[in-house]
């Protein structure tokens, strides 16, 4: 075992560095440069129940417009024995990626229909995933709908998910949950094996010379991370040592890494960095981590994780409420 | 197995082919589109190998493909119809002069003559009869199918080649049940001997031999005898071919067959579909103990004579001879003239086969697909009995002109025990004709029973009309004519009610099933008049289904074919309710199951639901208040618009007798405004707060039913309260108001105008100044305020632009209303040339989309002004537009010479003043075109009483005087392969002649089959696996002569650069060649969103926009008009099916593809870029029209034109 190894999902990893869900891992060809590079697993990009949808409704709609009218043209495309959807090609992406890879991959997950999640979980599951993360992606707009019963299907969504599969279960939630400890207790008693945090929606814009919504996407910053590390570090203590903590979202370099691991983390994933360094940064990521842990005399990632935790650290309010006053009492007109 | 006939045909001829060389026809196209798809998922032919599918730029192409694989020993054979079998002719006669066996299929098509005519007759394979091909009838679906094996079989063992011909449509599209024939029973019939033989004559280095000599008069004759022997040999070979096909599959034919009594006294002899009519006709006429027969004529050439004579029974006295096609000027049609020559030559016979030669009449029946019925054929057979029989007729039309037609009584013949009829009318749009041919599989394939469904489409691309034929019954369906009598009727539209006559076939005691948001309480009062009539009176039983709401509950939206599909099982009692629904889902997996489950899973709920939703209505005795319905036509409408017109729009043009149509095809514009069909579910309503005048609302409305008018202030004194009005925002016209205005009953709702308005409420961003509503709450508003709004004069031309938007779009569109395709991207641009020009052009339409929504009966879009001036249009073929173009410019500058010549010789007569002022006028302008119109009216007004010769003969021609311009307009197809040879050489004259394409870049009206202006990794019909090579830069070809106008346009990207390279076409006094990006529903994209498609297409870089300016200055002609690439290719094709379809059935292809076509977008791109900087000049001679040029005594200097 290295020093750099991990265990993540109950899963062995050589790396607490892993990459997220994103471009990268889409491809299988950079996947296997990922794992050339040292990552210690592939996190493959979200299949979306409602891209499916939309893809099979408008892929129809396309071939039916038009057929039957006019007795010159019955129809106007060629026929096709059979179409590879979405999901299709998500399995086979999963397929692909695993033969490519040493490291473990792992398959993820946002549907919108109850059937459509255990559907395509079962799915993932079988064309190979090593595990599953569900993205719980979705914005909480309906004003019928309370916080409550948003949490309370969430959990049975997860343990209706946990109880047909036999791989790992991660859930990747955004901090948009009103008592967030709360709900990851919840989680895990419905069987979630770790939670990832956080989602990171991508927000929409305005145009003002069209005036139009229009979809912006900005990668993340380092100073993104600060939001999961004390979520971490907060949710560290709470849970049994066997659930796994992912640390997500403005993770760019080894000293980033650190910053998780100490929090409590027991991966931390990356993205937008590899979108802007290339999938060969995980090296030079991975680098840092280890310059950093002989320094600091850290044989393991067992031993310096969670060291910073809210249970571990001097002051476990800095993680708290006290941290917002202290940062505004530490700063002082010019 | 229920299949229609193209693909029973079709099977046979893949599986026995090597090569197939294709080209797309209708009724023929679907042969080659199955060839086509079978080969892209590699299914092998008979012997292993996938045959290569090729298509070729024309039939010509084909057949000149298929002589050279044939030649080479390849089996092979193609499938056409029609003008294309007329185009594979000349190589027919090679191929059989070299005595190769080969089999072309042919669905028969009627042949353009006053009109062009897509349905079936014989006239095409009756002018292929004299190029020495055997000629095989099949007269029914399992014929096609069978007549396909003994054709292939059969041409083997002859090496004479094979012309395997079925009625178009009829037969083509008629799906019925049939038995296939299996892979070893192919194995079995073909002979290996044959095929080795065959090969072994192929040519190779290894064997050469020289074959296509050219002979001169000391041999050729004699060499043209010696095939004779072949000949001979082949109705003993077809025979013989026919009994073994028999003897192993049970299904026995002959050269001929009787059918009839044995001592028939009268027979009446044909062939193809019409057999199964005549058929009918005949065993009923038997069991009634007439003396009739029918004599089934399956090979036609060879003309087997002896063996017709021997089948016709001793008894017979007289026989009439029906002949689907008209040969004018000829002593009778080709079938009547063979037996005539037969029945002589029988007679010379030591014992004569009759006592005394019968008496042969002839006749015409089914021209065009004109129904053919049992009734029909016993008027032919009761026509014999008279004393003085027509010798020739016709028969199924109503003839008083030329008094040739036979009088038919209405006779419903006994229905076999056990039949059902059922009758489907329906929209496109709403998936009825795709439910019908479901439910024939269904039972023809699940149940003993025999199924038949025939489908009759109207001219129309949007809001069609569809009414679907259906028969069950426990005996084979031959019944080759619509339904007559049903026993189950659904009207899938309850619009259909008042515009179609639902009822009239409908049987005493049918059921009645009908898709009603009314319930079965409310339904009746709502009924028209005449349907509650007709249910009263045949005492239907009335059902009721709101088909819409359970199709909207399930999420599919306005596809209601499963729902009306199992409330007809359900009540037809055809099969058992829950045996019906296991079949249906089974088909919906089927159907929809390769495009995910989604789909299925909605068309499940809405099955599971639909029988729920079905109520009975409790009818009246009694039909209850009789109601009159809206008038189909105005009062005042034209009178032949009234005569006839109107009645084609009612369905009622069989009924129009000989004398009502005009006896050249010649017809009058300006009649789609009659046609009121009032297709949209939404409206776009304007909003004159919002609106900035921009013009693009009507720019791009395809069927010009968004109209914009400026006018004084003054005009609305008596307008309608409801009338919406604005200022006109104008520096040049001041005090004008505005207002666009919809045509609510012609618009077809497809929201492209609302798409590309880009003024938006300051308050709510979503509303624009045009935004679609539903069409109920607004109809009568915007009725009166488009009567109103017609009223209110056009504007001065001179006052506007024509150039900007805004300026052209208040110009009077003079196409207006067609039948065109919601969203069409290509009728927005032929809008605009009649605005620019349409007073004063001639079109020639190439065959396709736009000479069917510009022509086709009963109504055409192409219309005039109120001077009675406007675009006069004429279509010639599909291969020879530019040509025929270029014939009306050299027709047009011939007449204005010679009227300048005569009024050079009158000008003392008419003034030397008026004389000079028209032969030296400029007619740049349209100002300077109107004045000249002006003298030329007071030069008219001075000739008209004229009695000199030359005199009225200028009074004739004056009119020329006036400039005028050609306008060829065509498709890709045309433009870029079938056509481009002539376009080629039109461009190459330096004539002054426009041409635009109307570039979809694919065959659009024939079903989106691939042409040379396809992109790469776009998935089209013949290009199944997506097309590999790039799309032809047409532009290029043509800026290659230096001398040539050419643009590259897309109104959906830059509007004001496509109406300057119009008027800049239209300037320039040598060739123009405009190409224009035209959206198409082959394009699989939202047709609302059209606009859009073209605006990404060009900012892609994908299309890029150009006008190639030839000048005689030295400059720079190439003048780039849209900015470098902003988005990928990828981002732009990712938004069109034709390209997606290609990620989902084969990503890496379609990945290597993309590739592709990115780098071509690149590198022309980087090409354009460079030919931006580059100088040229041309020199050319100007136009005496535009710029006229004096000398001479007649005024005028000939203009050579360019390069003759």
């Amino acid at each position: 075992m290295t020093a750099l190894s991990t265990t993540y999902l109950g899963m062995d990893l050589r790396s607490p560095i892993v990459a997220s869900a994103g471009p990268t891992t889409s491809n299988p060809d950079e996947a296997a440069e990922l794992d050339r590079a040292g990552v210690g697993a592939i996190v493959l990009p979200s299949l979306f129940e409602e891209e499916i949808l939309h893809e099979e409704v408008q892929l129809n709609s396309a071939l039916e417009a038009g057929s039957e009218h006019f007795a010159e043209a019955l129809d106007y495309f060629p026929a096709v024995d059979r179409f590879e959807s979405t999901s299709d090609r998500y399995l086979l992406l999963v397929e692909t990626t695993k033969a490519k890879v040493e490291v473990p991959v792992i398959g993820s997950l946002n549907a919108s229909s109850p059937g459509g999640w255990v559907r395509y979980a079962k799915l993932i599951e079988q064309a190979g995933a090593d595990a599953l993360e569900l993205n719980l992606y979705r914005l909480a707009a309906n004003p019928a709908l309370g916080a409550a019963a948003i949490e309370d299907l969430d959990c049975r969504l997860v343990e209706e998910i946990d109880s047909s599969l036999s791989i790992p279960l991660a859930v990747k939630i955004s901090p948009f949950y009103s008592s967030l400890a709360n709900f990851v207790l919840r989680l895990v008693a419905a069987g979630a094996n770790g939670l990832v945090l956080f989602n990171r929606f991508y927000q929409p814009d305005i145009d003002i010379d069209s005036r139009e919504v229009v979809p912006r996407i900005n990668l993340s910053e380092p100073w993104e991370l600060r939001l999961p590390v004390r979520w971490i570090a907060i949710l560290r203590p709470l849970l049994d040592n066997a659930v796994s903590l992912a640390a997500t979202t403005g993770v760019h370099s080894g000293s980033d890494v650190a910053k998780a691991l100490l929090s409590g983390a027991d991966v931390a994933m990356m993205t937008s960095a590899l979108l802007r360094n290339g999938p060969s940064y995980i090296e030079r990521v991975e680098r840092e981590l280890s310059d950093w842990m002989n320094d600091k005399g850290y044989e393991s990632v067992s031993e310096l994780r969670g060291s910073v935790s809210y249970a571990a650290t001097e002051d476990p309010s800095a993680f708290e409420r006290a941290n917002y006053l202290k940062t505004l009492h530490s700063w002082t007109a010019p | 197995m229920c299949i229609d006939g193209n693909e029973a045909a079709a099977r046979v001829a893949y599986a026995l082919s090597e090569v197939i060389a294709i080209y797309p026809i209708t009724p023929a196209s679907p042969m080659g589109e199955h060839a086509d798809d079978w080969a892209a998922a590699k299914k092998p032919n008979l012997w292993g190998l996938t045959p290569d599918v090729v298509e070729m730029q024309s039939e010509a192409g084909a057949a000149g493909a298929l002589h050279g694989a044939l030649q080479k020993g390849a089996f092979g054979t193609t499938f056409t119809s029609s003008q294309g079998l007329l185009l594979m002719i000349p190589n027919m006669f090679k191929i059989a002069g070299e005595l190769t066996p080969t089999v072309i299929h042919v669905a028969a098509r009627t042949i353009a003559t006053h009109a062009l005519s897509i349905f079936g007759d014989h006239s095409d394979v009756m002018h292929a009869r004299t190029t020495g091909w055997a000629i095989l009838a099949a007269s029914s679906v399992q014929e096609a199918h069978d007549f396909a094996v003994i054709s292939h079989v059969a041409t083997l063992q002859s090496r004479v080649p094979f012309l395997h011909f079925f009625d178009g449509f009829r037969t083509s599209h008629e799906i019925n049940k049939i038995d296939v024939v299996s892979d070893d029973d192919l194995r079995a019939f073909v002979s290996d001997d044959d095929l080795l033989e065959f090969r072994a004559r192929g040519l190779t280095p290894d064997r050469p031999v020289l074959r296509g000599t050219a002979q001169n008069p000391d041999a050729f004759f004699q060499a043209r005898e010696a095939c004779n022997p072949y000949y001979d040999r082949v109705p003993g070979i077809v025979a013989e071919t026919m009994k073994s096909f028999g003897e192993r599959t049970g299904r026995h034919y002959d050269l001929v067959e009787y059918r009839g009594a044995p001592d028939a006294e009268r027979v009446v002899v044909l062939m193809g579909s019409g057999v199964g009519a005549a058929e009918e006709a005949v065993d009923h006429l038997v069991a009634e103990g007439e003396p009739v027969g029918l004599l089934k004529v399956r090979l036609y050439r060879p003309f087997p004579a002896d063996r017709i004579v021997a089948a016709l029974p001793p008894s017979v006295r007289s026989v009439v001879v029906l002949d689907r096609t008209k040969e004018p000027g000829a002593l009778g049609e080709p079938l009547y003239l063979d037996i005539v020559a037969a029945l002589s030559e029988s007679m010379d016979a030591v014992h004569p086969p009759f006592e005394r030669i019968p008496r042969v009449i002839g006749g015409r029946y089914g021209l065009s697909s004109k129904e053919f019925t049992p009734a029909m054929v016993a008027a032919t057979l009761n026509e014999l009995k008279s004393e003085r029989p027509k010798r020739h007729f016709t028969v199924g039309i109503h003839d008083d002109v030329s008094h040739l037609s036979l009088p038919v009584e209405a006779t419903v013949l006994e229905r076999p025990a056990g039949e059902v009829q059922a009758m489907f009318f329906g929209l496109g749009a709403d998936g009825t004709v795709g439910a019908n041919k479901s439910s024939v599989k269904i039972i023809g394939e699940n149940t003993d029973l025999w199924a038949q469904g025939y489908f009759v489409y109207d001219s129309k691309k949007s809001g069609s009309v569809t009414v679907s034929h259906l028969r069950f019954g426990p005996e084979p369906i031959r019944s080759s004519y619509l339904i007559e009598e049903a026993d189950f009727v659904a009207c899938h539209q309850f619009g259909l009610l008042e515009r179609m006559k639902v009822l009239d076939r409908a049987g005493q005691g049918s059921l009645f099933l009908l898709n009603s948001s009314y319930g079965p309480n409310e339904v009746w009062t709502h009924l028209p008049y005449s349907v509650r009539q007709q249910i009263v009176a045949k005492d239907i039983d009335l059902w009721v289904i709101d088909a819409y709401k359970v199709a909207r509950e399930s999420e599919l939206g306005g596809r209601i074919n499963t729902v009306m599909q199992t409330c007809f099982f359900h009540l037809s009692g055809v099969l058992p309710s829950p045996e019906a629904i296991g079949h249906i889902k089974d088909s919906v997996e089927e159907t929809y199951g390769k495009r995910g489950r989604t789909i299925v899973e909605r068309n499940f709920a809405a099955v599971d639901r639909s029988i729920a939703e079905l109520a009975r209505v409790d009818t009246p005795s009694t039909a209850g208040a009789e109601v009159s319905l809206r008038s189909l036509i105005p009062e005042d409408a034209p009178d032949f618009v009234t005569r006839v017109t109107a009645r084609l729009m009612a369905g009622e043009g069989d009924l129009l007798p000989v004398s009502a149509f005009p006896v050249d095809g010649t017809f009058p514009l300006g009649t789609a405004k009659y046609e009121k069909r009032s297709i949209a579910k939404e409206i776009p309503i304007w909003d004159p707060d919002i609106c900035i005048d921009c013009g693009k609302c009507a720019i791009v409305c395809p069927h010009a039913t968004i109209r914009m008018k400026i006018y004084e202030p003054g005009f609305l004194d008596d307008a309608p309260s409801s009338f919406k009005t604005k200022d006109f925002r104008s520096k040049d016209v001041l005090n004008h108001k505005l207002t666009i205005q919809v045509a609510p009953d012609d618009c077809t709702g497809c929201g492209v105008c609302v798409d590309v308005c880009p003024a938006k409420s300051k308050t709510e961003t979503r509303r624009k100044a045009i935004n679609m509503e539903p069409v109920a709450p607004n109809m009568e508003a915007e009725r009166v305020g488009w009567d109103f709004f017609l009223d209110i004069p056009e504007i001065d031309r001179d006052l506007v632009a024509h150039s900007s938007i805004k300026g052209s779009q208040v110009l009077e569109p003079l196409f207006e209303f067609s039948g065109a395709c919601a969203g069409c991207g290509e009728t927005p641009y032929i809008k605009l040339v009649t605005q620019l020009f349409g007073d004063r052009v001639v079109v020639a339409n190439a065959t396709g989309c736009s000479s069917i929504y510009g022509a086709n009966l009963p109504t055409t879009p192409w219309t005039v002004n109120r001077e009675g001036r406007g675009p006069a249009w004429s279509n010639s073929l599909f291969e020879d537009n530019a040509e025929f173009g270029l014939g009306m410019r050299l027709g047009m500058e011939a007449q204005r010479d010679q009227a300048r010549l005569l009024l050079g010789q009158l000008a003392s007569e008419v003034g030397e003043s008026l004389s000079s002022s028209i032969l030296d006028a400029p007619q740049e302008s349209e100002a300077q075109i109107r004045d000249q119109r002006e003298r030329v009216a007071q030069l008219k007004a001075l000739l008209r009483d004229s009695d000199n010769s030359t005199a009225r003969h200028l009074l004739r021609l004056a009119d020329e005087l006036v400039r005028k311009g050609v306008w060829i307009i065509g498709g890709d197809g045309w433009a870029y392969d079938i056509g481009f040879g002539g376009l080629d050489h039109v461009l190459s004259t330096g004539r002054n002649v426009n041409v635009l394409v109307l570039d979809t870049e694919v065959y659009s009206n024939t079903g989106g089959q691939a042409s040379k202006s396809t992109p790469r990794g776009a998935v089209a019909k013949f290009a199944s696996s997506g097309k590999g090579s790039s799309k032809k830069d047409l532009g290029a070809i043509a800026r290659a002569y230096g001398n040539v106008y050419v643009a590259q346009i897309s109104m959906g990207a830059n509007d004001v650069q496509t109406t300057k390279a119009l008027l800049e076409a239209d300037a320039w006094p040598g060739p123009s060649l405009v190409i224009a990006y035209s959206t198409c529903i082959a394009h699989g994209i939202d047709m609302s969103k059209s606009m859009s498609h073209q605006k990404d297409a060009v900012k892609s870089g994908y299309w890029p926009l150009y006008r190639f300016q030839p000048s005689e200055e030295r400059s720079q002609p190439f003048k780039l008009d849209s900015r470098k690439p902003s988005i990928s290719v990828k981002e732009f094709v990712s938004t069109e099916a034709r390209f997606a379809i290609l990620n989902r059935t084969d990503p890496e292809r379609a990945e290597r593809l993309a590739k592709l076509a990115q780098a071509d977008v690149d590198e022309r791109w980087h090409y354009y870029e460079q030919l931006a900087a580059m100088e040229r000049s041309v020199p050319h001679e100007p136009d005496p029209a535009i710029e006229p040029e004096v000398e001479s005594d007649a005024g005028y200097r000939y203009d050579e034109g360019g390069s003759r």
